[in-house]
């Protein structure tokens, strides 16, 4: 009995340039068999790249990358056997039907017809999908084809799964249902590695590692990530946080501003004990605000003070 | 190389040409449109030109010199008129393309034996045509010459001879000089052109430019089995416009066909596979349906139209095109398929045409291979 590779993914300095840009730049971080691995960042960080390099579609510059404990930079083809990429655009044949592309795929990766209808059968049902078998792909809806993605990603039982961005544009109820279907998945010890930008959702990842610029800020479990800021949050709801954010500024111990929704978090030192400063001040500019509370810092409230410090962490 | 990849991606690319209605045009309508517009639009053929008569002899003599003209297939002999004016207005309107004017004194001077001339009004705003017209009328005034000497000789008491010299034009392959016969043939070639090369050049730039190729290549489908794949339907549609072709040719266009079938087929396949490869490479290299297609009738079409000898014959090209000809597979097929309709060579005779066209086969299907990787740019 060979032992299971403690390490569905392991990836050590990899790089990628293209013309004027180092889109991924010296990576190095490892997934665990069996767990959701999420790659954070904004638009540009390089995320894509990476999971193109990770699936065996682009050539790396530099570094090393295995999968499934096959080097995917030097062996891509037997990599594939292993794994399951879904690209950020979908990537479906619009005029086909569903069930037609589940079957396309299913032959490709080499799933025999019994098993193909029942493990299809399944996959349908639990997305939710299974009176739009004989649907085209193009006349689905956004969040639809998202999961006849994952659908066709499944079918032949990959041991990991590379999914860049798969909810973006998804609406709430599928998400809700990709979420459930991913959990089920990582029970039956299947890895996934899902790049997103929504950082609400980088929470229900068990580590996320933060890519800024094709670099590596932080990796960990979001929960030590958070405590790791070793700085309070202090959330200031008001109508007008732009205002907000201007007065704050430059006020001393304040490491940075993060506009919400409906508000301003301000990370800061010793929070509580400035809560009474901060009101003295916002009244004396005559900044409207209702509320200024200590909260649980978010992935974002990290992510912006880790970019605005500018600390990458494999230094 | 897998069967069961192979057939997925066949099948994927069969239900892509039948979803798409531009595909199922050019697949089911495109050839048959193709070879019923070169077999009745491209006419190189004369027949029952329009011809305005001004007879001022008006004898026996003139009547039967006119017969003559009204008795061959080319000419028509539409109206006689009484004057000159006439004959002009008739050439300058278009309703006449040849006059003819008999002079006063034919019959008085053929009776003393004289020469004498016979006047043809030509419309030489289309030179070729005009060209042509002279030498079928120098034929009808020729015949209608030797037949009088004769009368001649043997009304002299002297006995039949035959001519000493004569010439005698006799076309082989095609007696009956049906420009038809010439040209629908070479349609095959047409038709192979546009399926093969421009049908074949969008699939592979279409996967990329929908999106669908980042997928594909993540699977463990092989170069080889996605390039058989897309091309296998292509194959298989190309042989069967060939067949739907020279059914056309043979029983519509009664273009003489004295080959064998078996050859036709087997030297269309080869054509077929150097037209797949070249608009397979061209989809890889292009990785966008609008350049591809450009492209792909550039290298395929247009030389398969101008340059193969299918409308022009290539030895009265300029020079220079002339020697561009042998890298033009189409040309090759050309010759073929003029020879298995027209001449009915055996199989083991086409080696100077099928040699460089296996060639390119092999040549083209290699390059195409080597030329697809699963790899983003
Ligand atoms: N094929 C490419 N050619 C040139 N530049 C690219 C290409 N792909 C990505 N980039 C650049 O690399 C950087 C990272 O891009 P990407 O990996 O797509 O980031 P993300 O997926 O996180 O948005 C960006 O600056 C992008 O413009
Ligand atoms: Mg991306």
């Amino acid at each position: 009995m060979q032992e299971k590779p403690q390490s569905a993914i392991i990836v050590e300095g990899l790089t990628k340039s293209f013309a004027n840009v180092r889109a991924v730049d010296r990576l190095s971080f490892e997934v665990h068999t069996g767990e959701i691995f999420g790659l954070v960042g904004p638009d540009g960080a390089g995320k894509t790249t990476t999971l193109r390099m990770l699936a065996g579609i682009m050539p790396a510059d530099e570094g090393t990358a295995r999968v499934a404990d096959v080097d995917v930079v030097h062996d891509p083809e037997n990599a594939k056997r292993q794994l399951s990429y879904m690209p950020q655009r979908f990537g479906l044949y619009e005029d086909l039907t569903v069930n037609e592309n589940i079957r396309f795929y299913a032959d490709l990766f080499g799933v025999s017809r019994t098993e193909r209808e029942d493990r299809s059968a399944l996959l349908l049902q639990a997305a939710g999908m299974r009176e739009f078998r004989l649907r085209l792909a193009g006349k689905l809806s956004g969040g639809m084809k998202q999961k006849l993605s994952l659908v066709c990603a499944l079918i032949h039982r990959p041991k990991i799964i590379l999914l860049d961005e798969p909810t973006t544009g998804v609406d709430p109820i599928s998400r809700r249902d990709f979420w459930r279907i991913l959990y089920e998945l990582v029970s039956q010890g299947v890895t996934i590695l899902a790049s997103t930008a929504y950082l609400d959702e980088a929470e229900r990842c068990h580590r996320v590692a933060l890519l800024h610029q094709g670099r590596l800020f932080f990796c960990d479990t979001p929960k030590n990530l958070k405590a790791r800021l070793g700085k309070s949050v202090l959330s200031i709801t008001s109508s007008e946080p732009r205002r907000l954010r201007a007065e704050l500024e430059n006020v001393v111990g304040i490491s940075s501003l993060v506009l919400t929704g409906d508000g301003l978090h301000v990370v800061v030192e010793n929070g509580v004990s400035r809560i009474p400063e901060f009101e003295a001040r916002l009244k004396g500019a005559s900044i409207p605000f209702d509320t200024i509370q200590q909260v649980t810092p978010t992935i974002e409230d990290l992510f912006v003070h880790a970019v605005g410090s500018g600390a990458p962490s494999h230094a | 190389m897998s069967f069961t990849r192979f057939l997925a991606v066949a099948r994927k690319e069969v239900v892509h040409i039948f979803r798409d209605s531009r595909g199922l045009i050019i697949v089911l309508i495109m050839p048959v449109v193709l070879v019923l517009l070169f077999g009745y639009g491209v006419n190189l053929d004369f027949k029952g030109l329009p011809v305005y008569v001004y007879d001022r002899d008006g004898s026996q003599q003139s009547q039967d010199l006119l017969k003559r003209f009204q008795a061959s297939e080319y000419f028509d002999v539409v109206r006689v008129v009484n004057d000159y004016p006439a004959l002009t207005r008739s050439l300058d309107d278009g309703h006449a393309k040849m006059g003819i004017v008999i002079p006063w004194d034919f019959s008085q001077r053929l009776g003393d034996r004289r020469p004498v001339q016979i006047q043809a009004l030509v419309d030489g705003t289309d030179d070729n045509t005009a060209n042509v017209l002279i030498g079928y009328a120098q034929a009808v005034v020729q015949g209608y010459s030797s037949d009088v000497q004769l009368e001649w000789l043997r009304n002299r008491g002297q006995l039949l001879r035959p001519a000493l010299l004569s010439v005698e034009t006799r076309t082989w392959y095609n007696e009956d000089l049906e420009s038809s016969a010439f040209i629908v043939p070479g349609v095959l070639a047409l038709v192979m052109s546009v399926i093969g090369a421009f049908l074949t050049s969008l699939t592979i730039a279409r996967e990329w430019e929908r999106g669908t190729m980042e997928q594909l290549i993540s699977t463990p489908v092989t170069p080889l089995e996605i390039m058989l794949g897309k091309l296998a339907p292509y194959f298989a549609i190309g042989m069967f416009d060939v067949i739907v072709c020279a059914l056309i040719a043979i029983y519509w266009f009664q273009v003489p066909f004295r080959g064998s079938f078996p050859t036709l087929l087997f030297t269309s396949a080869m054509f077929l596979v150097v037209v797949l490869s070249l608009g397979f490479y061209v989809s890889v290299i292009a990785k966008s349906q609008l350049t591809a297609s450009q492209i792909s009738l550039i290298i395929t079409f247009l030389p398969a139209f101008l340059l193969s000898g299918f409308l022009f014959p290539i030895e009265q090209m300029p020079v220079v095109l002339q020697w561009i000809t042998p890298l033009v597979p189409a040309r090759y097929y050309v010759s073929i398929l003029k020879k298995i309709f027209l001449k009915g060579t055996p199989t083991a005779l086409l080696y100077p045409d099928l040699v460089p066209l296996a060639l390119f086969a092999l040549v083209v299907a290699l390059l195409a291979t080597a030329s697809f990787h699963k790899r983003l740019g």
